[in-house]
């Protein structure tokens, strides 16, 4: 019995320790629900108000004269992030397989390190060289005013690419050594052996990598609206200026005011919505064809 | 063959006799990682359709010594080779070798099952597909035979599409016999191959040696003396990157010629 009175203590804070953890996690999460209820409460009227297609489908931003369609900001929103995927997915998947499965271990020890610096690159510097590299070369050499789906999803593109390759990498290696082992006894070559088994193993791993570059691509904000062209007409080819959902509210947020600010909030909702049906989509492919394990 | 003193066998060797019937041939091989030599120098032949036994503690080398059969230690940087290690009397380290396709003659199962992640059928056929067999019942025939001859077919014929990873561990190693049975190898390896497992798994493994060995060469690495004895046939004892000694399982268990090999398999170290 001589050991009781260190007892007490120890067990007074562990449950002090472990009720405090819980209401960190519990806050955490009630504060992403009251920014979602602020949201809904600011927006939500107004698309009663105006119908819900009518401002999703509406075609026509016009906030001084009271007409609110967003409809080209969500196909900018799509239009930007696909090109976004297209350019960086490839690529920083085919950079994450280099450098898991054919770096040596030295290059890999720089290289990694190195990609990872990319994403602490403030995302206003991305903007910036796109302004006044990017914007200027897309004008000369493909026509159009340079500000455009193009050059948004180029930026972009780049600006995803390390959540993506760190991501994919971590995923590679996850993979057991056993299974490369395996396949190359079996006679397959080393690229065999990566696209008949390591890229199906890491597959959930590839996917969560994608999900979370999407994510970046939708939400991103500054860059977008420095090469973007920003506006509010659906973008008739790649070379078109284009507005983002999120552009929209960050461009008239700080002049808004009554139902023009509203409207803003009723963009906030839609890209809420956007991006949650985006993870579900993405997750039921994570998911939906693999046999469970 | 089983009645001829040593030195008859190698006269027969030298009149040509067997000479065709030698598949493996190490001499004086040596294996370095980086400054460490694992392996100093190896003689050793292995005939076809024979059944071999390396035995010997850890670090004695026998993994080495089968991972540089099918090149499998490229894959560690900074190894290196030295003397002469021949399959069919072509240097394995020789210039020019197709190393993808020296792994697909020379087989290979290990310790731990590898249930590559698809279904059973895919883990068989993958081999096959490889070689650019399509037709669908040709590769259902293949299948069926290499899990036949694995002794796994009647365990899995009727779900042949659930994925690999449903099988328990004895049946994954089977599975990875019949996958590189599917590849119709030369010579098959196994590394530890029942160290996963339970025992009456590994007695099925152990039994199913003996049905391999009519259609392949065969070479067996365990640290375990008692599955060497049981297993039987030829026994090379390694140890600490040498070849002690090699000969009849009933030699090495009753009357072995080396002291360190009779410590070994009498359980005094190791």
């Amino acid at each position: 019995m001589e050991g009781d009175p260190m007892r007490y203590p120890m067990r007074y804070r562990e449950a002090v320790i472990e009720k405090t953890l819980v209401i960190v996690a519990l806050s955490a999460i009630a504060v992403l629900g009251l920014i979602i209820l602020f949201i809904f409460k600011e927006g939500s009227p107004i698309m009663a108000r105006i119908g819900v297609i009518r401002f999703i489908a509406g075609a026509k931003w016009a906030p001084s004269r009271g007409v609110f369609g967003i409809l080209p900001m969500i196909w900018g929103s799509i239009w930007v992030t696909l090109g976004a995927l297209i350019i960086g997915v490839p690529l920083g998947l085919a950079c994450a397989i280099f450098l898991a499965e054919m770096a040596p271990a030295r290059a890999s020890a720089i290289l990694k390190p190195a990609v990872e610096l990319l994403a602490g690159i403030p995302s206003v510097v991305y903007g910036f060289i796109g302004l006044v590299v990017l914007v200027p070369f897309i004008r000369r050499w493909f026509g159009g005013p340079g500000f455009s789906v193009l050059a948004a999803a180029i930026v972009l593109g780049i600006m995803i690419l390390p959540t993506i390759i760190s991501i994919s990498f971590d995923a590679f290696k996850a993979v057991p050594v056993a299974y490369r082992d395996g396949m190359l006894a079996l006679g397959a070559t080393r690229w065999q052996a990566i696209r008949m088994v390591i890229l199906p193993a890491a597959r959930p791993g590839i996917v969560a990598a994608v999900i979370l570059g999407m994510g970046r691509a939708v939400g991103e904000t500054m860059a977008v609206i420095m090469v973007a062209g920003n506006a509010t007409k659906i973008p008739s080819s790649i070379l078109a200026p284009v507005r983002t959902l999120t552009s929209n509210i960050a461009l008239e947020m700080g002049y808004a005011a009554g139902e023009h600010r509203e409207a803003l909030f009723a963009t906030g909702i839609v890209l809420f919505v956007v991006i949650a049906l985006l993870n579900l989509t993405a997750r039921l492919f994570a998911t939906g064809g693999r046999v469970a394990r | 063959m089983r009645w001829r003193s040593a030195p008859q066998r190698e006269m027969a060797q030298v009149t040509g006799e067997s000479m065709t019937d030698i598949k493996i041939l190490a001499q004086d091989f040596k294996f370095y990682y980086g400054e460490h030599c694992a392996l100093k120098g190896i003689n050793l032949e292995i005939r076809r359709n024979q059944l071999l036994t390396i035995m010997g503690p850890s670090g004695s080398g026998k993994t080495t010594f089968l991972r540089a059969l099918n090149r499998l230690n490229d894959l560690v940087p900074g190894t290196r080779a030295e003397g002469r290690l021949a399959i069919d009397g072509v240097d394995v380290y020789g210039r020019g070798v197709d190393v993808a396709d020296l792994r697909r003659r020379v087989g290979m199962v290990f310790a731990l099952p590898v249930a590559l992640p698809m279904s059973i059928f895919d883990n068989v056929a993958y081999g096959p597909r490889k070689r650019g067999i399509r037709d669908r019942r040709k590769l259902a025939g293949i299948v069926e035979k290499a899990l036949r001859d694995a002794i796994l077919w009647d365990e899995v014929k009727d779900r042949l599409h659930d994925h690999a990873g449903t099988l328990s561990g004895g049946q994954q190693q089977r599975l990875s016999i019949a996958r590189v049975l599917a590849v119709e190898p030369e010579i098959i390896l196994l590394d530890e191959p029942t160290s996963g497992l339970d025992p009456l798994s590994t007695l099925k493994i152990e039994g199913l040696l003996w049905e391999l060995v009519k259609s392949y060469t065969v070479v067996l690495v365990t640290h375990n003396p008692l599955q060497s004895a049981r297993v039987g046939g030829e026994i090379a004892f390694f140890l600490m990157g040498e070849l002690v000694e090699r000969g009849p399982a009933s030699d090495i268990f009753t009357h072995p010629r080396d002291k360190r090999t009779e410590d070994y398999v009498s359980g005094k170290f190791g």
